[in-house]
């Protein structure tokens, strides 16, 4: 019974145990190949670390750099040359000034909105209410082009702006928020008013601390897509580098004389995913939280 | 002074009415019960005082003035809310220092930082600890002033919360059945420091429950409302022993009053379940109830005293007391009957029962007394 029993679940772990497969192993190889050589890379050999011999790497002699410079084990060389290559902190600057500025924008229009969608009564909130869930539905790429002519009418192409504007009002924080100030008691809200609160005091002083759950949530929702995003910064910024958000910084590493040159390009993608990793390690028990609270996903 | 008065009260919640032409004057230093059944539309009634909800129509004025358009915070009125609704990311001292700011500091004082060098603050920051602290001790919440309301214990939050209300020293306390929320011992403990305090303080008290037990002992006056109307108002004993309707003698008192039909003679004499009332009653009706409470029902072993026969269905011993729920012969109601622990009636037993005449009353059967 008991043999039986393992057997009828070890299937069910095995199939789990693939699908983790299939999602760590590109994480594997990245670790990997941002370790080794490109010689260990090309012939596949070498385990996660590689033997790490001492070596000049030709790419690096070919950029102008005397041979002592280019003589180091290839851990080294890799992060070393990466960051010689591209300014990698100047684009996670972007990121963070990009992500932190749309976080934060979009906190101060999605609080009073989902407050007045959750707590106020006025004519007409079902269906402003509607609108919102209507826009849920939107998907970005349909609207990239307009959004984009606007953006350029306005002269806005290649600045902060452009990365940052079109996400301030986000449809799903206003969503996630209200479902959330749904919660809360209403005779919380009086006795603010009772107190002496204006309604915009209310949002922030009462309505804001209580949220904090609910914010970081959606914060990490948020901060992870746009850290991401490879689709609108590539639109927006067309050709000043000093605006690259990391992962159009990522594809500086593609093409010209060393495209193939895996290790440098890789560690630049391990430079970037790092602030990711470490922060979903730091909040990770407050993002499933999050998820399950919502029902989303 | 806290002189509360309520004209001409409407209400209504899109097609709901809930108060219905409501009109009701409150003394100063009174306390003041708003009891009735859930969805009486008392709550509303409690909102509409405070500022919380607007009126269709009518006036509320609070110490001869009008302040049907003046905000909640500036009618100088404090709640204390069922759920306690205390600041749940602040700890008990803010919570208690919050309305006192809100209400003693000019903009600028408000705002961090900046304020801490308006030289205006310091002393009102002191007048403002000297009262947190003077109500805490009021309330023995003195050790409780640096937690947070999760850390707090039902009867601590809910003197948590009489103390944010009490900070302000306001005209009048709202309280909207503050005491539901605790468990039976703790709730009958603060009835008796609820009353104690407003005898201390001798401010308005306008409390609002659907406990008729927590009306019956604590207030002054009681207002009985029922479907958004105001049916009776006055002090428990005369609401209790002198009901002016059916509903409000059915809804005052626990167990339930108990009704019989009653046939009325043309000379007045009332007669019910083969007994005939001794008094007389002036009224032009044939028909009518007789209303008793089952205190005023007793089951004798006497023979000559008019009585009427019924079988016990039911023991309820509440060790002071047994409620007999007996079943009638003549009919198919149930009524209840108090008897004394001693001499015990066992369940079928067969019991004549005989009403107490003084105490019967008689009623319309629309509802209305006959006196």
């Amino acid at each position: 019974m008991l043999a039986r029993h393992y057997i009828g679940e070890s299937w069910k772990h095995g199939l789990l145990i693939i699908g983790a497969l299939i999602v760590l192993i590109p994480f594997y190889m990245m670790v990997s190949m941002s370790l080794k050589s490109q010689q260990e890379i090309q012939s596949i050999s070498g385990g996660l670390v590689g033997a790490q011999e001492i070596q000049t790497f030709p790419v690096c002699t070919k950029h102008g750099y005397t041979e002592e410079v280019c003589t180091m084990r290839p851990y080294k060389y890799n992060f070393w040359f990466a960051f010689k290559k591209a300014p990698i902190p100047r684009y996670l600057m972007n990121g963070l000034i990009v992500t932190v500025s749309i976080f934060l924008i979009q906190v101060l229009i999605a609080l009073p909105c989902s407050y007045a969608l959750a707590k106020l009564r006025f004519k007409g909130r079902e269906f402003v209410f509607s609108m919102v869930l209507f826009c849920l539905l939107i998907p970005v790429h349909a609207i990239a082009l307009p959004l984009y002519v606007m953006l350029a009418k306005a002269g806005l192409v290649d600045t902060y702006a452009a990365l940052i504007i079109p996400w301030t009002i986000s449809v799903f924080g206003i969503f996630l928020m209200r479902q959330f100030f749904m919660t809360v008691p209403d005779e919380l809200i009086d006795a603010a008013r009772m107190d002496g609160m204006g309604e915009y005091s209310i949002v922030w002083k009462v309505m804001l601390p209580v949220a904090i759950p609910a914010l970081l949530a959606f914060a990490i929702f948020s901060v992870v897509a746009h850290w991401n995003d490879y689709f609108w910064p590539r639109i927006v910024i067309t050709g000043n580098r000093d605006l690259f958000t990391p992962p159009l910084g990522i594809r500086e590493f593609r093409g010209g004389i060393d495209s193939d040159e895996f290790g440098p390009m890789m560690a630049s993608i391990v430079t970037v995913t790092i602030p990711l990793i470490v922060a979903f390690i730091v909040a990770q028990k407050r993002f499933v939280e999050g998820i399950t609270m919502t029902g989303m996903k | 002074m806290g002189t509360i008065s309520l004209k001409n009260i409407n209400k209504s919640f899109g097609s709901t009415e809930v108060l219905k032409q409501l009109s009701l004057d409150i003394q100063d230093g009174e306390f003041l019960t708003l009891v009735g059944p859930s969805g009486c539309g008392k709550s509303t009634l409690l909102k509409i005082i405070a500022g919380l909800e607007q009126q269709n129509s009518g006036d509320v004025i609070i110490d001869d003035k009008n302040v049907n358009s003046t905000r909640a915070s500036k009618r100088d009125l404090a709640m204390v809310f069922q759920s306690y609704a205390l600041y749940p990311h602040l700890t008990v001292r803010k919570n208690l220092e919050t309305p006192l700011k809100l209400r003693d500091y000019s903009f600028v004082e408000r705002l961090p930082l900046v304020g801490n060098f308006v030289p205006s603050r310091k002393e009102k920051k002191k007048s403002i600890d000297d009262l947190v602290f003077k109500t805490s001790e009021t309330l023995k919440i003195t050790e409780l002033l640096d937690r947070k309301p999760g850390q707090l214990s039902g009867g601590q939050r809910q003197r948590a919360a009489l103390g944010r209300a009490m900070v302000r020293e306001p005209v009048a306390f709202l309280m909207d059945e503050p005491l539901s929320n605790l468990d039976a011992a703790l709730r009958v403990h603060m009835r008796s420091e609820l009353s104690e305090l407003h005898n201390s303080l001798k401010t308005t008290f306008i409390y609002v429950t659907h406990d008729q037990a927590e009306a019956l002992t604590m207030s002054t006056r009681m207002a009985v409302m029922i479907d958004g109307e105001l049916l009776q108002l006055d002090t428990p004993s005369e609401v209790y022993n002198n009901p002016s309707s059916l509903r409000v003698a059915e809804f005052v008192g626990s167990p339930k009053i108990n009704t019989f039909a009653a046939q009325i003679s043309s000379d007045g004499s009332v007669e019910f379940m083969g007994i005939k009332l001794e008094r007389k009653f002036n009224t032009n009706s044939q028909k009518a109830l007789v209303a008793v409470r089952p205190e005023h029902l007793e089951i004798t072993k006497d023979s000559n005293k008019p009585a009427f026969e019924a079988t016990v269905s039911y023991r309820e011993n509440l060790g002071s007391d047994i409620f007999y729920h007996v079943q009638v012969d003549q009919s198919d109601s149930k009524i209840i009957v108090r008897g004394s622990p001693a001499g015990p009636i066992s369940n079928g037993e067969t019991v004549r029962i005989s009403p107490s005449h003084a105490e019967a009353m008689l009623f319309e059967t629309s509802g209305e007394r006959i006196r």
